[in-house]
C-alpha cells in the first residue's frame, strides 16, 4: 500500500456528486481541496456544506467541534495547481471519455509522483479514463452513489494496468472514510448500474406494453419487493433524459437490448416530460399527487 | 361486496394451510374463488377469481383476438419462492374484462386486508416479469466474475436501497423455482433475458435427479 491519504482534491466539486464526495471527505476529517472551473459553483457547494454539517450537529450525528472542523477542512479553488500536492485526486468531472482523459493528463504533470486518481465515473471503463495518462499504474475506479454524503457504498474497480497498491489505497482510504467499500470488475456500469439501468428500462417498456398503469407498478414492487421507491418515481427523479443519456453509454459496450433506450422513453423526453424537474414525467407533479 | 366463497381443488401458493383467508368463505357469495381447478360460465357472480401460477388467464377462460374478458379474473399473492406470501395481491384482468367485476375482486382483496395492483394478462404479471430478468443478470454476473455475491448482494442494499440482495434473494426463494418461472416466461415472451441462468438450470437439474 502507499503511504496513508493525508489530503485529498475532488474535481468537479461545484457539481451536485463531487460536492457530495468532498463533504464525505471532510467529515473524516481530510483536507479536501475542491477544485472547480467556476468559482459561483463551489461557493453553492460550500453554503450547502455549512447547512449539511449543521443539521448533522442538530440530529446528534456530529458535534459542534467536528462540524468547524470538517468545515476548515474544505478548501476551494479554481487553480487547478493548487491541488498538486493531493495524495488522492478524485474526479467527478462530466461523465464524457475526452473530458476524463484530458483532467488525467492535465493531473499528471501538475501532481507528485505518489498522488493516485480516482475516477468516480458511473459508465465508462476505467481503463479507457487512465490510458494515455501517464500514471495508469495509478488510477483506480470509486464510483459513489447520489448523494454521496449520506449513500455509504463506494463500488471499487481495477483498470488492467491499476497497481494492487493503489487499489489497497483507494479501499483504505474508504473504510477510513466510514464508507462502505464493494470491489468489481471494470465492467460496464459496475454492479449498481449494470442492473438498474436495464431494470428501469423494463419497467418503461412494460408500461409502454400496457402492463399496468405507473402508480400500480410502483405499488407491486413497493409492497411485493419491499423496495423503498418503485422504479417509476425512481426514474421520475433521476431524470428521464439521464435515463436516455444511461442508454446511449450503455448499449454501444454492451449490445445488451435491454440496455438500449425504449422508444417510449425518448417520445416522453422529446415531449418534456422528464421527470420531476420538468413537472412531469410518468407521474404529474403540478398537481398534488393523491 | 366483501364476502368470497372458496372452493379449493389443490394446493394454492397464495393462501397456504392455515391462511386466515381461507377460514373466512362464505357459500354462495358472490365473488368466487378457485384455488386450483378451472372456472364454470357463472354469470351470477360479481366476479370469478382463479388462482394463476405462471400460466396466463387465458389458458383458462381461452382467448378471442383480444376480445377476450368476462367476468372471471386471475389473480396471484405475490411470494418470492418459499417465503410466506407478502400481503400484495396481483389481479390479473383481459381486454374486455367486466370492470364491474375487477371493483368487486378488488373490493374483496382490500377489505380482507390485502393491497391490489391490477395488470394485463401477460406473462409473468407485473413483479415476476420486472425481476427475473434482473436476477438472471445478477446470476450471470456472478458466473463472470464481476464482483462476489457478497459485494453485489450490499450493492443492492446500500446503493439502491433494497432490503435484501437479488442473490441471496433468488437463492433464498430456491433457483429451481426460479428456473421454473423464467423458463415459462422465456417460453411466452421468447426474451432471452429470462433464460434461466446457468446456476438455476444447475439447481433445477440437482432436484429432479
Amino acid at each position: 500500500m502507499n503511504a496513508p491519504v493525508k489530503t485529498v482534491a475532488v474535481c468537479g466539486a461545484g457539481g451536485t456528486m463531487g460536492a457530495g464526495i468532498a463533504l464525505v471527505s471532510a467529515r473524516a476529517g481530510f483536507r479536501t481541496i475542491c477544485y472547480d472551473v467556476a468559482r459561483e459553483g463551489l461557493d453553492r457547494s460550500r453554503d450547502q456544506a455549512t447547512v449539511f454539517f449543521s443539521k448533522s450537529v442538530e440530529r446528534g450525528r456530529m458535534t459542534e467541534e467536528a462540524r468547524t472542523q470538517a468545515l476548515k477542512c474544505l478548501v476551494p479553488t479554481v487553480d487547478l495547481a493548487d491541488i498538486a500536492d493531493a495524495d488522492l485526486v478524485i474526479e467527478a468531472v462530466y461523465e464524457d471519455l475526452g473530458v476524463k482523459r484530458d483532467l488525467l493528463r492535465q493531473l499528471n504533470v501538475i501532481c507528485k509522483e505518489q498522488t493516485i486518481f480516482a475516477s468516480n465515473t458511473s459508465t465508462l471503463s476505467i481503463t479507457e479514463i487512465a490510458s494515455g495518462c501517464g500514471r495508469e499504474d495509478r488510477v483506480v475506479g470509486m464510483h459513489f452513489c447520489l448523494p454521496a454524503q449520506l449513500m455509504k457504498l463506494i463500488e471499487i474497480s481495477r483498470g488492467i494496468n491499476t497497481a494492487p497498491a493503489t487499489f489497497d489505497t483507494a479501499w483504505a482510504w474508504a473504510q477510513k472514510a466510514s464508507q462502505y467499500p464493494v470491489e468489481t470488475q471494470d465492467k460496464p456500469g459496475f454492479i449498481l448500474n449494470a442492473l438498474l439501468v436495464p431494470f428501469n428500462n423494463d419497467v418503461i417498456r412494460a408500461v409502454e406494453a400496457g402492463l399496468a398503469c405507473p402508480a400500480d407498478i410502483d405499488k407491486a414492487i413497493k409492497i411485493g419487493l419491499g423496495y423503498k421507491m418503485g422504479p417509476c418515481e425512481l426514474l421520475d427523479l433521476i431524470g428521464l433524459d439521464t435515463q436516455v443519456r444511461l442508454c446511449e453509454a450503455f448499449y454501444p459496450v454492451t449490445l445488451d437490448p435491454r440496455a438500449s433506450a425504449p422508444p417510449l422513453l425518448r417520445r416522453m423526453v422529446a415531449a418534456g416530460h422528464l421527470g420531476r424537474k420538468s413537472g412531469r414525467g410518468f407521474y404529474d407533479y403540478t398537481q398534488p399527487r393523491g | 361486496m366483501r364476502d368470497y366463497e372458496i372452493i379449493q381443488a389443490g394446493p394454492s401458493r397464495s393462501f397456504p394451510p392455515g391462511d386466515e383467508f381461507l377460514s373466512g368463505s362464505v357459500p354462495g357469495a358472490e365473488v368466487l374463488v378457485l384455488l386450483g381447478g378451472e372456472p364454470d360460465r357463472d354469470p351470477s357472480r360479481a366476479a370469478i377469481l382463479i388462482e394463476l401460477d405462471t400460466e396466463c388467464l387465458g389458458v383458462h377462460t381461452g382467448e378471442q383476438s383480444g376480445n377476450e374478458g368476462s367476468n372471471v379474473l386471475g389473480f396471484a399473492r405475490y411470494r418470492n419462492g418459499f417465503d410466506a406470501p407478502t400481503n400484495l395481491v396481483e389481479l390479473v384482468r383481459q381486454p374486455k374484462s367486466s370492470e364491474e367485476a375487477i371493483e368487486a375482486a378488488r373490493l374483496m382483496f382490500e377489505a380482507a386486508g390485502f393491497a391490489v395492483v391490477c395488470c394485463a394478462d401477460q406473462p409473468g404479471r407485473i413483479i415476476d416479469r420486472l425481476v427475473r430478468p434482473k436476477y438472471n443478470a445478477a446470476l450471470r454476473f456472478l458466473d463472470e466474475g464481476l464482483a462476489s455475491a457478497e459485494a453485489m448482494d450490499m450493492t443492492c442494499r446500500m446503493g439502491l436501497g433494497y432490503p435484501d440482495g437479488l442473490i441471496e434473494r433468488v437463492v433464498r426463494g430456491d433457483l429451481a423455482r426460479h428456473y421454473d418461472i423464467s423458463s415459462a416466461l422465456h417460453e411466452m415472451s421468447g426474451q432471452a433475458a429470462y433464460m434461466p441462468a446457468r446456476r438455476a438450470v444447475v439447481a433445477k437439474k440437482r432436484k429432479q435427479s
